[in-house]
């Protein structure tokens, strides 16, 4: 049994996604390779050699491979899918965009945000936005999963020592063409990586006063910010900041979440966190239940004497 | 042209569902159900497509139980001009559905398949992708702009860390997200209208489609629940407990 994870990079590094997706693959009980398909990947492909556990690295390079385009990506991953039992991709954007293409072309049921690896074939996976947990059991032949990063720990960058074979790359599909891309300037630590989050909701009143309020917080504990779909739909976050079912699932040492109310579509991006502080004005706020510590107060006073005494 | 867009009765949003006590499933007896949300802004971006002018035709399709006509209706109050119901009481699973959605596509040939990103009920975020990919067309998932012009569809996808672009070659499939659009009220006489608009009725094995189940559901549990946490009187406590009680910071 062999299992290939898909990495995920940006050409020169390896995003720490793919750390915790070889965990998983390691525990489907079997030998690790991992694909990096890109433009100029070479380093990308060096790092993935030194990850700890893994024996193998495919590399495929060709233009068309150069942003992730699904269509292409899948083909790549199609063109050696025949080898291997458990194919894994971290449950990110780019995960999700293509595993469920490869399943299908595979012809193979595909499992979503696999939180823990029961045996080679049985995993468990919130549904219900994280509000029950399925044991699932696959009777495929290959089983394609996506992995929540959350749920396995990161295996470590170096200490490995894979050999790195080179592929050819899967012709262009010809179908999609990649535009541009606008990526958010963020010298903050990556949000589903960051071990403190501070988060704001609709309470933020506005974008002003989310970063006037909430930095100096997030800068005293070198945390990542995040915010509610509320604060992100009335403009005062960027979309991608959206901490949720529907946004990014975080797991942080300690999540902070200022006027936030605690919707369960929210409470589904961050209830595995380690230690959750909720500050809210509102004594009903649903937020309350699952924080460890609550403190009703209103945020723009409680705040700035939280960052006062840090 | 004519677009397709699916469309799935689950669970209202607001609902917080139990999982049953023996463990087979949740609980969706007598529980309001709804047309998932990711759905609805399918549908909203499909008929301002033919509001601009782009598109001829939108027809709304389900899979699933007879029950699910009603959210083939409230599709067409929206503004889709007739409905399709897979009916089938078996547990459909996404590969499945995006059989069934192919053997439409190869009837119904639409330039444009718009679909939800994914279900709130199995979270799957997988039948799009599985569409395009039978079908052989190009995808534009998790969209947050669509602009249709020269046989292209320009997807404007939400991705981590920003925003990215890619240009499909019609047909295409796009799948959306939340802030693709606001979906319109649907009003009394909109649904009235809805009423008397064409819903045809299929089963899979007229399509030629084998739906069995890939993936068995072993069991079903409530997540671990967080012990209760406490009050804190003022900041100054709270940062004492952070501190010598969580060790967090």
């Amino acid at each position: 049994m062999t299992a290939l994870v898909i990495a995920e990079h940006d050409n020169a590094s390896i995003k720490g996604a793919t750390l915790n997706t070889v965990t998983a693959a390691l525990a489907c009980g079997a030998d690790v390779h991992v694909l990096v398909a890109g433009h100029n990947a070479a380093a990308a492909a060096a790092a993935a050699s030194q990850i700890a556990g893994v024996s193998k690295v495919l590399h495929a390079d060709a233009a068309q491979l150069a942003d992730g385009l699904a269509e292409n990506l899948a083909a790549q991953v199609l063109a050696v899918a025949g080898g291997y039992s458990h194919i894994l991709f971290p449950s990110t954007a780019s995960g999700k965009n293509v595993a469920p293409r490869v399943a299908a072309l595979l012809d193979v049921a595909q499992l979503s945000d696999v939180t823990k690896v029961i045996s080679a074939d049985t995993f468990e996976r919130p549904i219900y936005a994280g509000n029950a947990i399925a044991t699932v059991q696959s009777a495929d032949a290959t089983k394609v999963l996506t992995v929540r990063t959350t749920g396995f720990d990161a295996a470590a960058a170096s200490g490995g020592s894979a050999a790195v074979e080179t592929l050819a790359a899967a012709a262009d599909s010809g179908r999609s063409v990649f535009g541009s891309r606008e990526i958010a300037k963020n010298d903050r630590p990556e949000l589903t990586a960051a071990k403190i989050i501070v988060s704001g909701g609709r309470a933020m009143g506005s974008n002003e006063k989310f970063m006037e309020v909430l930095t100096p917080l997030a800068d005293k504990l070198g945390a990542a910010l995040g915010a509610s779909r509320a604060a992100v739909d009335a403009g005062y976050a960027p979309n991608d900041w959206q901490v949720g079912q529907t946004g990014k699932i975080v797991a942080p040492q300690l999540y902070i979440a200022c006027g936030i109310s605690g919707a369960i579509q929210h409470l589904a991006g961050m209830k595995d966190s380690k230690v959750i502080v909720a500050i809210n004005k509102d004594a009903e706020a649903p937020i309350f239940s699952v924080a460890d510590y609550s403190l009703e107060a209103d945020l723009f006073a409680a705040v700035p004497e939280l960052v006062n005494s840090l | 042209m004519k677009v397709l867009v699916p469309v799935k009765r689950v669970v209202d949003y607001n609902v917080k569902v139990r999982v049953k006590s023996d463990g087979t499933g949740v609980d969706i007896a007598n529980v309001k159900m709804s047309m998932n949300p990711f759905d609805e802004i399918a549908i909203e971006e499909a008929v301002r497509l033919k509001e601009k002018g782009v598109v001829t035709e939108v027809i709304a399709v389900s899979c699933g139980v007879t029950q699910c006509q009603e959210t083939l209706r409230t599709a067409m109050a929206i503004g889709a001009d007739r409905a399709i119901l897979v009916e089938t009481d078996a547990d459909l699973q996404p590969l499945a559905v995006a059989k069934l959605l192919k053997a439409l596509v190869d009837k119904e040939q639409p330039g444009l398949v718009i679909l939800g990103k994914q279900a709130i009920d199995d979270d799957c975020n997988q039948t799009g992708q599985m569409l395009a990919a039978l079908t052989g067309m190009p995808q534009g998932t998790f969209a947050s702009k669509v602009e249709v012009a020269d046989g292209v569809a320009a997807v404007t996808r939400e991705v981590d860390g920003g925003l990215e672009v890619v240009k499909l070659t019609l047909p295409a499939v796009v799948t959306t997200d939340l802030r693709l659009n606001e979906p319109r009220y649907v009003t009394l006489p909109n649904i009235m209208k809805a009423k008397k608009k064409q819903l045809d009725i299929v089963k899979p094995a007229d399509l030629g489609v084998d739906v069995a189940p890939r993936i068995k559901t072993l069991k079903v549990e409530e997540p671990p629940k967080r012990s209760a946490g406490i009050k804190v009187a003022d900041v100054a406590t709270l940062v004492d407990k952070l501190k010598n009680e969580a060790k967090v910071i």
